[in-house]
């Protein structure tokens, strides 16, 4: 079975989805995903859907859990690149991802991740918020 | 019987096409309408008397939907479109068809005169031919009325959705009017759209325009920052009115994003968390005496 490759950037942890995602495919990225940040001790996932068309209930639900399940090792997730039309969808779901950090693209979520390890803390909601 | 009793009926009706349009024009013209030009309408009267005379010798008096009213058709269907746009009133649209009914009978009783019973029956048949037409026209003009209704309201929607850029990052959402389930979606694809086209960070949605915020609109909102939060934007509701926010407060609805409470604070907080500031320079550039 093909897996999808991760690839390890500092302290960073790079996933760019290609294919099309299956369920088995999703789970097997989150096995994989959980090992490689244990590995590497990574501070940072970012995960690039901006090929993915259609993403399912179940994808939606299996990138939070990652999202979850990255946080409790200490790292944050980033997932970037989603189309206009699968945001849409993912809401009318009522998935909304409120564990997930989201960027427009790879470079503003890489952005995103060199902050949070420069800075050592993590990633807040409303980091940038100060003195409103 | 239909078919017995209207036998000499198309024959007195096209024998007394002249009369019937002069004494139709004659009792129209006793309630003059400024919208109506007057020779527009004698155009109308003649070919709609010429072409049911015309009608009537060919096909079945009952049944309008036969190829032999065809003509008839065309032209009442015309005559109700243009005066669904001209902005007549149901009653008149149907008043002027049913108005026909008055000379026809005059004349069907002048004709007729030497034997009662056909002309009590021919009235009838007429009557009912009127009447039908009458539907007819109604239904045209109903449906002329429904489309514009239709394009107004795409209009509406195609012109109430504008997103604009402020900043470089900065995108300003300014609503206007009532938000439903279609409008959000094509305001939600704009915005997640224009997002991506202006690779933004910052989306700010202006709901000056938008007259009342019940629990429904609050989650179309709430659905279209969640969808741009996806993207990677961060949304900041700008523009609620102070009514506004005490009916949201009292019907318990809760917007879980960062709001201000007009345009100009919501830009500020953006350029604040974008880094960038707006300051002062030392001394302000005099006005161009120009």
């Amino acid at each position: 079975m093909d897996r999808i490759p991760i690839l390890k950037l500092g302290e960073a942890l790079l996933v760019t989805i290609q294919v099309d995602m299956h369920d088995r495919l999703a789970l097997a990225l989150e096995e994989d995903l959980t090992t490689r940040i244990v590995e590497y001790s990574a501070k940072g996932v970012l995960i690039d859907i901006s090929a993915l068309e259609i993403v399912d209930s179940f994808i939606g639900r299996t990138l939070g859990n990652i999202a979850m399940i990255a946080k409790v090792l200490d790292a944050d997730t980033v997932v970037v690149g989603m189309r206009p039309a699968v945001a849409i969808t993912l809401v009318e779901l009522g998935l909304s991802l409120p564990g997930v950090r989201t960027a427009l693209n790879a470079e503003r979520g890489m952005a995103m991740i060199k902050r949070r390890i420069d800075d050592g803390y993590p990633i807040s909601e409303y980091e940038d918020e100060g003195g409103s | 019987m239909a078919k017995l009793s209207a036998s000499r009926l198309p024959g007195i009706l096209s024998d007394s096409v002249r009369h019937i349009i002069s004494d139709w024009l004659t009792s129209l013209k006793a309630s003059p309408d400024g919208r109506l030009p007057a020779a527009e309408l004698e155009a109308q009267c003649e070919s709609i008397v010429t072409r049911l005379a015309q009608a009537c010798r060919e096909g079945n008096l009952t049944d309008i939907d036969t190829s032999a009213f065809a003509p008839l058709r065309d032209v009442l269907a015309d005559v109700s479109r243009t005066r669904a746009l001209q902005g007549f009133s149901p009653t008149e649209a149907a008043t002027f068809i049913l108005s026909l009914k008055q000379p026809l009978f005059a004349r069907l009783r002048i004709v007729l005169a030497s034997d009662p019973e056909r002309l009590a029956s021919d009235i009838v048949t007429m009557s009912e031919l009127i009447d039908l037409l009458g539907l007819f026209m109604m239904e045209t003009f109903q449906r002329a009325r429904e489309e514009v209704i239709l394009r107004q309201q795409t209009e509406i929607s195609e012109l109430s959705t504008p997103v604009v850029k402020l900043w470089e990052g900065i995108l300003a959402l300014p609503l206007i009017g009532t938000l439903d389930s279609a409008r959000t979606q094509i305001v939600m694809e704009n915005l997640l759209d224009s997002i991506v086209r202006y690779e933004a960070d910052i989306a700010i949605i202006d709901i000056t325009g938008v007259p009342t915020v019940d629990t429904l609109v609050a989650q179309h909102l709430l659905k279209t920052v969640a969808a741009a939060r996806l993207m990677g934007a961060d949304c900041i509701i700008s523009g609620i009115r102070p009514q506004i926010a005490q009916t949201m407060v009292h019907l318990g609805v809760e917007l879980n994003v960062v709001s201000k409470a007009n345009l100009s604070d919501a830009f500020a907080l953006a350029l604040r968390r974008l880094g960038k500031m707006v300051v002062n320079q030392r001394r302000a550039v005099p006005a161009d005496p120009a």
